[in-house]
């Protein structure tokens, strides 16, 4: 097993326990986390990623309890191993496209892919100079999964990638992130409630709210 | 990639705001290395100017315009004194050393200084090129002077009265210049040096030209020039004779007329001196002695006032300035909430985030204070530039201060200060609360 969460619990200040279901992943495996709005999927993507710390459970990586790791280790364990997709590109304004990228193997101390390349096959290496204001929703959100994947990651993590975009974009993102997880041998953890995901990837379990 | 690199790209990403906070920064930081540039340079150019120096006696008015007038050669001279009263002085037991001095005339505003050649000892001067004057009408130029009128060796100028530009030439009688100084960065650069009898011949034939009957027998007293005894009764060649015997190197010109120099520096005994002497002179004497140290920080007390001033003006601008790079960097950290959570979901810890932020007030400032420094020395430059021959115009723009780092220092101290509450806030940063908040 290369991703493993075991009786994950977590309660936002003031609120119910949430209880998560288990989950279990190998390498090279897409997993879809289903729910409704507020049914506290995204939680269980940042207690995945290892930033959020639930109050009980725990989260096993690779071997490693992502768990029990704290401070700087953490951010360093997850910078080298753990790749996310945010529902927003929110890049770095002030960077260029290609210099958003950097960033990642600055912090994570890690080779990772090769930029470039990575540019190719994401379709957008002619926009590698540009400011990442001048990008369309598309591409800005094609960045964010380069970015996800610059590190090599062991895990990929996407949280509502394709909330805002149209059918076909959908289609191409979400095969994107297959083709790239399977690439490199990661999970792929993808966090929706669009139906159109349902359709590509068949793995999924389900967050209800308690 | 680096968090140097990060911290630059996000200063440049706002250039206006940037821009403005740095110049801020500089315009205060500039305001405190003029300062700090001419206090130093003024403090011992003044100094260094008035070394050797115990005591001015010249005639009564103002001590400071008499200290000012004959060791800085910056106002007018309060008037002459005569020298036979002068001489008395210089016999006095607490009296070592006098040098006595003529001034009243100016080459393009440079002043013409009549003196002997303790002078050039007292200021300790180097010649270039040339000697020491030796007759009446030889001239010896400071450095700044020949750079400026472009005078050389054996070339010859006519004087003009008073101790500025414009007024009526002296063209009787030209001066030939014999001697040109090497640079000392002092008051005789912009000094042309000569003997008194110089001063007094140039005077003489602009007032009354048919003098010369009456011209001194002081060849008899000159050793070397004995022939010249039985030339008084010469008439004619007389009046050509004076102009090539040699003059005083020292001591006073020797005359049978009543004559008169301008101001004498002194050098006293002991320090018996300086309690007796001045008190002797004012109230003894029609002449009047002034203290060039006393005077001086007299001055400087007086400056005080402006140059506090502007500090205090400098102290705002940089508060200010301070005040404007915390409100940058804390209005943006607004908007780089999702950066900073983003930089920690790839990878960067909280430290890095710390630092980053310190850095680019750091950078901030640093930019600031070079800018600031640079901008104070041209600014310097400037003034020096359009100042022709006052004292200002002696300051060496260029000069850097060690204290100039303490200016870094201290900018750099407002940019640590300034981002010590915005790099907290990034520390504290919840990265999933800032992502999820769409």
């Amino acid at each position: 097993m290369l991703l493993e969460a075991n009786s994950l619990k977590y309660a936002h200040s003031g609120q119910k326990v949430m209880t998560f279901p288990d989950v279990k992943l190998d390498a090279g495996e897409a997993l879809l986390i289903l729910g409704k709005s507020g049914s506290g999927k995204t939680t269980l993507l940042n207690i995945l990623a290892g930033l959020l710390a639930p109050i009980q459970g725990e989260v096993i990586l690779d071997g490693v309890k992502l768990t029990s790791l704290q401070g700087q280790k953490l951010d360093m364990f997850r910078g080298k191993n753990i790749g996310i997709v945010f529902q927003k590109p929110h890049l770095v304004a002030a960077l260029p496209v290609r210099q958003n990228l950097e960033l990642v193997h600055f912090f994570s101390k890690k080779k990772g892919q090769d930029i470039d390349q990575l540019l190719t096959e994401l379709g957008i290496h002619h926009k590698a100079k540009s400011s990442v204001l001048t990008l369309s929703e598309g591409e800005a959100q094609r960045v964010s999964i380069a970015r996800a994947l610059a590190n090599s990651p062991k895990l990929i993590l996407a949280d509502e990638p394709t909330s805002s975009l149209d059918d076909e974009n959908t289609e191409n993102v979400i095969q994107l992130l297959k083709v790239q997880a399977a690439k490199i041998g990661a999970a792929l953890v993808i966090v929706t409630h669009d139906h159109r995901v349902k359709n590509q990837v068949s793995n999924y379990i389900e967050v209800k709210s308690a | 990639m680096n968090l140097f690199k990060i911290g630059w790209k996000y200063l440049t990403f706002r250039p206006l705001s940037t821009g403005l906070n740095v110049f801020l920064l500089a315009l205060g930081l500039a305001i405190i290395t003029v300062l700090l540039l001419i206090q130093d340079q003024f403090e011992k150019k003044m100094n260094q100017d008035a070394a050797g120096i115990d005591l001015v006696v010249g005639a009564k008015g103002s001590p400071l315009q008499l200290i000012l007038s004959s060791v800085y050669h910056i106002d007018f001279p309060t008037g002459n004194i005569k020298m036979e009263e002068a001489q008395r002085l210089s016999k006095n037991r607490l009296v070592k050393k006098v040098i006595p001095l003529a001034l009243g005339d100016n080459f393009q505003g440079y002043r013409i200084v009549g003196t002997n050649h303790d002078y050039l000892e007292l200021y300790g001067v180097s010649f270039t090129s040339g000697n020491p004057w030796a007759v009446p009408f030889e001239v010896v130029i400071g450095s700044e002077v020949a750079a400026k009128s472009g005078l050389k060796l054996g070339d010859e100028f006519t004087s003009s009265h008073g101790i500025s530009v414009g007024s009526h030439d002296h063209d009787l009688h030209n001066f030939v210049v014999s001697g040109i100084l090497s640079p000392r960065g002092n008051v005789v650069d912009r000094l042309i040096l000569t003997s008194i009898e110089s001063v007094w011949y140039t005077h003489d034939e602009g007032e009354s030209a048919p003098e010369e009957t009456s011209i001194d027998s002081l060849a008899s007293k000159e050793p070397t020039i004995d022939h010249q005894a039985d030339t008084t009764a010469l008439g004619e060649t007389d009046h050509e004779a004076k102009f090539h015997l040699p003059v005083a190197k020292t001591g006073f010109p020797i005359s049978d007329q009543e004559r008169e120099v301008t101001t004498v520096l002194l050098q006293f005994r002991n320090p018996m001196a300086a309690i007796q002497l001045p008190r002797m002179i004012n109230s003894g004497t029609s002449m009047q002695a002034a203290s060039p140290s006393f005077e001086m920080s007299r001055l400087f007390e007086l400056l005080g006032v402006g140059i506090s001033l502007l500090q205090g003006l400098a102290i705002v601008l940089i508060l200010v300035a301070g005040l404007g790079i915390f409100i940058a960097l804390y209005n943006s950290l607004k908007e780089r909430k999702y950066d900073l959570a983003i930089l920690r979901a790839i990878g960067a810890s909280r430290m890095q985030l710390l630092t980053l932020i310190f850095l680019e007030g750091l950078m901030l400032t640093f930019v600031g204070a070079v800018l600031g420094i640079g901008l104070g020395h041209s600014f310097l430059w400037l003034l020096v530039g359009v100042s022709e021959q006052n004292i200002v115009s002696s300051i060496q723009p260029w000069i850097f201060l060690k204290q100039e780092l303490w200016i870094v220092a201290y900018a750099l101290g407002v940019g640590v200060v300034a981002s010590i509450i915005p790099a907290w806030s990034a520390y504290q940063t919840s990265i999933a609360k800032q992502l999820t908040k769409a």
